[in-house]
């Protein structure tokens, strides 16, 4: 049986100067210098970062699923050997990120388990299906475009493991938006039963991607009402204080819709949204605030897609326990160096 | 939820050298049974891009660290050595050592 | 062959230099069959990605999906230039009626559980390297270029067969036992592998690639090592199928091969 790991598991710190240790943190992060596995660091800072890198491993892996169901349908060779790639890559970020949040002392089978028993959740854009090849596209250009806006900053969170893993995830996932959106360019240059397609897939990722990517609106101009607002605010200025998050949640939304919208015009696709518009005066495209209301439509929580998910994943892990137990009981015959033991 | 659980398999840090002239990076673990199945999950996960050259697993609880807490006694003796540094001295002046001049 | 009626509008490549239309229309058929071999059991493969035992397993059984992909893209591509009518890889692969696939049926056998698919895989990937080293010394050197690539990457295909069937062979007794019934199943379909037919018998006369039917031997004292390593015995199948060779398939392979055309089917004269 392993024991910890001695090289990132964390310390527990003599509580006698934990003022000293929290000073020594609080500069460290002030200073922009990163925080280490074995660094003293609060309780609190720990939960979140394992609560949010969790959320975003459990969405790696249960994100596979809407693009995985298209591997056999791709509709040319080439499609398919770039939706491989991609899937495989969803699969490897969730393993980055499972790998980055063990150094927290969590364990990455305890984590998979709370995904299973529901007890923590995968983002809710992935509980919207996945219902043509179109789909693949609009998840790639619009989720994956989201992602990458959301995740850029995460490059440089104040816990190392995790700026590390998202450094190999931000260069992995550019290639992921730049096929999705050469995905939906074929399809729109293509017939118009294609393109009807593209815009149809569209139609349905827009929301998911723009409310749920970045999170509850987190600040009053972001539209939210003055409760939700002030919640989302205060959760994001802990985070950002930890230099765990660097900007709000509506900051980067707006961000995102002002990368979208010209390209949404280059493909010729119209983004389900009237209210965009450009505001000279602001320098950004207007839309529909993402309310608590529409925040909530876009969650689709407790719906057939969002059980059917968790189902899959589960029925995968639950169909797989004979062959963990037999590696399990092969690697112990042989005491892990593949040589006979007995 | 810490810790690692009875039945899991072991923790392996993996060690990959990019490319040449370059020495084995740590990059992240991989959990596996044995060694030819953390090597294989390694290879797998971690070097999809690139030519990379070489792969080292090593089981986690195999290694040995000096950590931060210990920080005091162990890399107290690399501060306060100023004259380990090129700074400490005044600069060459014109004429290098082997005579080279600039005109 | 024809192409069906709702197949995308077929633009011709450029020939190679030096080649002719239709001038090596055996070599064609061979190189058909290992890529239909390679796209068969990708396509199978795919049906496992995010349903395999582990995420680690979910990543190698997509990356050696990946490969096979390739390998088919490849060999279409070739078979399609060499037959005389031009067809791309998308058309073969796309356009193409069930009865037209020349895959051995051990690849398109369903995935079963995991341990069929192992076995499956080690069948397929000791073939497999054995094939493509011959086809690394062929006269033509784009193609003796290709050979030598897919052998080094099945070779790591390979690794990951043997690996898994000696685990599960020497795991639990559950794994034992269904690793056996893995084997018992897919045996009977690996004869065909190494069959002779007219195509093949012209093309080892003529020098252009060898027969694949000496091959069975090595393949036979490579399994039987790790089979014997597993702790298990390699079967002795009473009976073997044939028919994959001239598109006499299993009833599975009609809705593998539907549901891999759905998309472009729904699509005429689509662009992709």
């Amino acid at each position: 049986m392993p024991g910890r790991c001695p090289v990132t598991a964390p310390t527990t710190a003599p509580a006698v100067d934990e003022g000293d240790l929290l000073a020594h943190f609080d500069a460290l992060v002030a200073a922009g210098e990163t925080i280490e596995p074995r660094d003293w660091m609060p309780d609190g800072y720990r939960r979140m970062l394992v609560r949010q890198i969790a959320q975003h491993a459990h969405s790696e892996i249960i994100g596979m699923q809407p693009e995985g169901a298209w591997l056999t349908r791709a509709p040319s060779l080439h499609r398919k050997s770039v939706l491989i790639a991609k899937v495989q890559d969803e699969a490897g970020h969730g393993l980055y990120l499972y790998s980055a949040a063990e150094t927290l002392g969590v364990d990455r089978a305890a984590l998979l388990d709370a995904l299973h028993r529901g007890q923590q959740r995968a983002s809710a854009t992935f509980n919207h299906p996945a219902l043509t090849w179109a789909d693949t596209g609009a998840i790639a250009w619009l989720t994956d475009g989201a992602a990458v806006i959301n995740q850029a900053p995460l490059c440089r969170t104040s816990y190392g493991p995790y700026a590390r893993a998202m450094r190999r995830v931000c260069q992995e996932e550019a290639f992921h938006v730049r096929q999705g959106y050469d995905l939906m360019r074929a399809l729109c240059e293509g017939t118009p039963e294609q393109k009807a397609m593209a815009q149809d897939a569209v139609n349905r990722w827009w929301l998911p991607a723009v409310a749920l990517m970045f999170g509850p609106p987190d600040t009053e101009a972001g539209g939210a009402d003055a409760r939700t607002a002030a919640l989302g605010a205060a959760v994001s200025r802990r985070a950002m204080a930890w230099g765990i998050k660097r900007h709000t949640n509506d900051e980067l939304r707006q961000r995102f819709v002002d990368s979208c919208v010209p390209q949404a015009e280059r493909l010729g696709l119209t983004l389900p949204d009237p209210a965009i518009r450009w505001n000279e005066e602001r320098g950004h495209y207007d839309f529909t605030p993402i309310d608590w209301d529409t925040y909530r439509e876009a969650l689709g929580d407790d719906t057939h897609w969002a059980r059917q998910r968790i189902a899959h994943r589960r029925a995968a892990h639950e169909d797989g326990a004979w062959v963990r137990e037999a590696a399990a009981a092969y690697a112990a015959r042989t005491d892990g160096t593949g040589g006979e033991d007995e | 939820m810490s810790g690692t659980r009875e039945g899991a398999p072991a923790s392996w840090e993996v060690f990959l050298r990019s490319r040449r002239g370059l020495a084995h990076q740590h990059v992240g673990s991989v959990r596996a049974a044995g060694p030819d199945a953390a090597l294989a999950a390694a290879r797998d996960l971690y070097t999809r891009r690139g030519e990379p050259l070489s792969l080292w697993v090593v089981r986690s609880d195999a290694v040995h660290t000096a950590s931060p807490d210990e920080r005091d006694p162990y890399f107290a003796g690399a501060r306060h050595k100023p004259y380990r540094y090129p700074e400490h001295f005044a600069p060459l002046t014109e004429k290098g050592p082997e005579g080279e001049h600039h005109e | 062959m024809s192409i069906t009626s709702d197949a995308p509008v077929v633009r011709r490549p450029d020939p190679l230099p030096g080649e002719q239309p239709s001038a090596a229309p055996d070599l064609a058929r061979y190189l058909l069959r290992l890529g239909d071999d390679a796209l068969v059991l990708g396509q199978r493969l795919c049906q496992w990605i995010t349903r395999a035992p582990t995420i680690d397993e979910d990543l190698a059984l997509s990356n050696i999906a990946l490969d096979l992909i390739g390998h088919a893209r490849a060999l279409l591509t070739r078979a399609g230039r060499l037959d005389g009518t031009g067809r791309t890889e998308d058309d073969l692969a796309y356009g193409r009626s069930d009865r037209e696939f020349t895959n051995a049926l051990l690849t398109e056998l369903p995935n079963g559980d995991f341990a069929a698919t192992v076995a499956r895989q080690l069948a397929y990937t000791h073939y497999a390297v054995l094939s493509y080293e011959t086809l690394a010394h062929c006269a033509d050197p784009d193609l003796a270029a290709f050979g030598a690539r897919a052998a080094k990457e099945v070779a790591f295909h390979r690794l990951h067969a043997d690996r898994w069937t000696v685990t599960l062979g020497r795991g639990t007794e559950e794994s034992a036992r269904r690793m056996r019934d893995g084997l018992e199943r897919v045996w009977p379909y690996t004869a065909e592998l190494f069959e002779e037919d007219e195509v093949v018998r012209r093309l080892a006369a003529s020098g252009t690639v060898p027969s694949p039917a000496p091959l069975r031997e090595t393949w036979l004292g490579r399994v039987t090592e790790v089979v014997t390593e597993a702790g298990l015995t390699v079967p002795t199948p009473a009976w073997s199928a044939t028919g994959g060779r001239s598109g006499l398939h299993t009833e599975e392979f009609g809705p593998l091969i539907a549901e891999l055309q759905s998309v472009r089917r729904q699509f005429p004269g689509g662009t992709w």
